[in-house]
């Protein structure tokens, strides 16, 4: 039998810088009352939502994920031409075909990268960033552009007091290049396919539809064995931990993952939410950038990541910040 | 086996974890809703912290029909053992 070769690879991978785009228009909870019956408490005490972007029709799905990713190239200093791997982890694509990846490369400059869509719920960016990573590892690629954008308002009821007052729009990116040292930690990924209608877009309709207590109930019961595992893994603990950016679902899920890993006070805690809504696999990302822009969030920082959703799906992962 | 004094005082603790409620008006009348202002996803919380106390698995279409204390002290009740 005929023994093929195999590249060299890299030791490990990390992440090189991340970029952000933040639709123009800002919704605020007294904007949603006024179309539906709902109110700024409300939506504050269930999902923690202040406000949130809704992307106007020039800022498609492609301009956004290009302007985050644009805006990651220009941090993590390499050029569009040092990227051969572009994926796009997004659940609301206006088409099924084509995938967008490939013209969001191009539009990037990037040449001819290798380049796909993830469709894996808000967990998307998350399983990208881990194909990525070992793509690195493995000598499949050298350098990779990994976006998160959504245009969730495309997919939503906007009359729906339901998801309306949820589902947002942006993307978020990072560049992941090769290293020395491990720097991005082993994923644990996985799927509960048994609740594939928790989020969902039912039978003949347009708008996606949550089962909220479900989705909660097994956000807030089997997910914190997931973020434990990351830990494991990756050998750290929840002491070590500088920054935890889980998906970007509602405040309280946030609150109540921080409270039962133990996270040291001095963790800083992704909140992006409250001014950004559910923004699906973009959430992470755009977390992350807003973070390292404020200087919540430093070079060298341990983050703990974590993506959850339709699916239902869930990839947990500790990484290093740029 | 809890008896009902020992579910209504469990119950009462994990209504004042979970949703702020004072154990003393955490009585079988009271609706969770309109009366102890506990919502929907505070329910599910609820629903979990009952499983770990007590064994007693509450699933989320019997959650919509546990309205008040008393109701909830009645599921665990009839569930438990």
């Amino acid at each position: 039998m005929t023994t093929l070769q195999l590249p060299a690879g890299a030791p490990g991978a990390r992440l090189l810088g991340f970029g952000s785009y933040r639709p123009r228009r800002r919704v605020t909870n007294d904007e949603l009352a006024q179309r539906m019956e709902t109110n700024d408490e409300w939506i504050q005490a269930r999902v923690g939502i202040a406000e949130r972007r809704w992307a106007e029709p020039d800022e498609t799905l492609v301009e956004m994920s290009v302007a985050a990713g644009g805006k990651a190239l220009a941090a993590s200093g390499l050029d569009a031409n040092d990227i051969d791997l572009v994926l796009l982890a997004t659940t609301s694509p206006p088409k099924a075909i084509p995938g967008l990846a490939p013209r969001i490369a191009h539009q990037l400059g990037v040449p001819r990268p290798g380049a796909f869509d993830v469709n894996a719920g808000c967990a998307g960016w998350c399983y990208a960033l881990s194909a990525a990573a070992d793509a690195i590892r493995t000598g499949s690629a050298r350098n990779a552009l990994v976006i998160g954008g959504e245009r969730l308002t495309d997919y939503t009821n906007l009359d729906d007091r339901a998801t309306a007052v949820i589902f947002a729009d942006g993307a978020g990116a990072a560049v992941v290049g090769p290293a020395d040292e491990p720097t991005i930690g082993p994923v644990v990924w996985g799927s509960d396919g048994d609740l594939h209608e928790a989020i969902a877009i039912p039978e003949n309709e347009t708008g996606m539809s949550m089962a909220g207590q479900a989705v909660y109930r097994w956000a807030t019961t089997k997910l914190t064995d997931t973020l434990v595992e990351a830990m494991r893994r990756a050998g750290v603990g929840p002491d070590d931990i500088d920054v935890f950016a889980p998906h970007q679902a509602n405040l309280r899920i946030i609150e109540l993952m921080a409270k039962r890993l133990k996270l040291p006070e001095r963790t800083v805690i992704a909140r992006d939410i409250v001014r950004s809504g559910n923004t699906s696999s973009a959430s992470v990302p755009l977390a992350l950038a807003a973070l390292l822009e404020s200087g919540e969030a430093k070079s060298g920082d341990l983050a703990l990541l974590l993506g959850y959703g339709a699916g239902l799906t869930f990839a947990g992962q500790v990484v290093v910040l740029p | 086996m809890s008896s009902t004094q020992e579910i209504q005082t469990g119950l009462a603790e994990i209504l004042e974890e979970v949703a702020g409620v004072t154990p003393a008006d955490a009585t079988p009348e009271k609706s969770f809703t309109d009366d102890l202002d506990v919502d929907s996803l505070s329910m599910v919380e609820i629903a979990t912290a009952v499983e770990d106390k007590f064994g007693v698995a509450i699933p989320d279409d019997e959650l919509g029909n546990i309205k008040t204390v008393g109701d909830a002290i009645s599921y665990i009740e009839k569930n438990q053992g």
